[in-house]
């Protein structure tokens, strides 16, 4: 319990992916919640690659964090220009409004 | 002998402060993020969820610093806080959506995949703990580091003396996904309005002298007529 492991980070990020993955699934307000899910799932990724990469005495997790990093900001990005160009069209981002492809 | 004890008496003591406080702080930071990252999801307000989020982020960079990543922290703080994050808050006060009124576990009667939801994300926690919550080292996993770290130089020179030779491709790659990504947003957002002046390049090259400029013979009190 005090001794502070591998395993500790790792149910860390386990827990912070759950949740953003709750976030995703449970969404009922707008798809801006669904794209902080999204980040919030990729800064669980972010804290496995890194305390591996300490534990385990290993650079490269840092440099593919370095990745993910830059496509997390990417993504935000094209998600966020999408979001927009889609408001300025219907003028709604609700979640039960957009059903154009009746899924 | 008797000092030799003492000292290392000593270094045992110090090493178990050294243990209660990184005990400490990962759970002061571990308990501050997964709080935030609940309020990200459930808050009514979009707003508070965006500002939850960045505190998500610090509270994640401090911990990266604190296990010793300090450069990736850092990279934490100014990327997602910086950039991120404020980009969010600019989208969500630009399209003024902050306030939904709906309540979040209510949802409508025709979409009730609440529960399930709900079901199958526990079991993803439950699976992801159960594996990942009893990792225990294994030998040849300490061994097979291919590029394993070294102690006497700083986080920052160890990922930089890898990163641009190494892994030069997978940087330049970033740089092409950070540029697609630019162009992309442009284009997306891009529209023509009404009524607003615009240059045409091709046009202006174009201009030659015989249909902008005119010469003319000016009689002497005359004048010459300028419209038409």
């Amino acid at each position: 319990m005090i001794e502070i492991g591998l395993s500790h980070y790792l149910v860390l990020g386990a827990i912070i992916f759950s949740l953003g993955m709750i976030g995703i699934f449970l969404n009922r307000k707008n798809v801006i919640v669904i794209l902080m899910s999204i980040e919030l799932i990729l800064l669980a990724v972010n804290i496995n690659l890194v305390s591996f990469s300490i534990f385990l005495q290993d650079i490269v997790g840092q440099i593919f964090t370095m990745l993910i990093l830059t496509v997390a900001a990417a993504e935000a990005a094209i998600g966020l220009a999408i979001i927009v160009a889609y408001y300025r069209n219907k003028g709604s981002i609700r979640v039960e409004d957009i059903n154009q492809m009746k899924g | 002998m008797g000092i030799c004890f003492v000292s290392k008496y000593k270094i045992r003591q110090t090493l178990q402060i050294t243990m209660i406080a990184h005990a400490l702080f990962f759970y002061f930071f571990s308990v501050i993020a997964i709080l935030s990252a609940i309020m990200v999801v459930v808050s009514r307000n979009t707003v508070h969820a965006v500002f939850f989020l960045i505190l998500d982020f610090v509270s994640i960079g401090c911990l990266f610093i604190m296990v010793g990543a300090e450069f990736l922290g850092m990279m934490m703080l100014i990327v997602y806080v910086g950039a991120v994050a404020v980009l969010f808050l600019f989208v969500v006060m630009i399209m003024n959506v902050s306030e939904q009124k709906l309540s979040w576990l209510r949802g409508s009667k025709k979409s009730n995949h609440i529960p399930i939801g709900l079901v199958i994300s526990f079991v993803i926690l439950l699976e992801l703990v159960i594996v990942v919550g009893g990792w225990k080292y294994k030998s040849s996993f300490l061994d097979t580091g291919s590029l394993n770290l070294d102690g006497g130089l700083t986080n920052t020179h160890q990922i930089g003396n890898v990163m641009y030779t190494e892994y030069i491709h997978l940087f330049q790659i970033s740089g092409i996904i950070l540029l697609l990504s630019m162009i992309g947003a442009i284009v997306l957002t891009y529209r023509k309005r009404e009524g607003v002046k615009r240059q045409n390049y091709f046009n202006q090259i174009t201009r030659e002298r015989e249909e902008s400029v005119q010469l003319v013979d000016v009689n002497f009190k005359e004048g010459v007529k300028v419209d038409d």
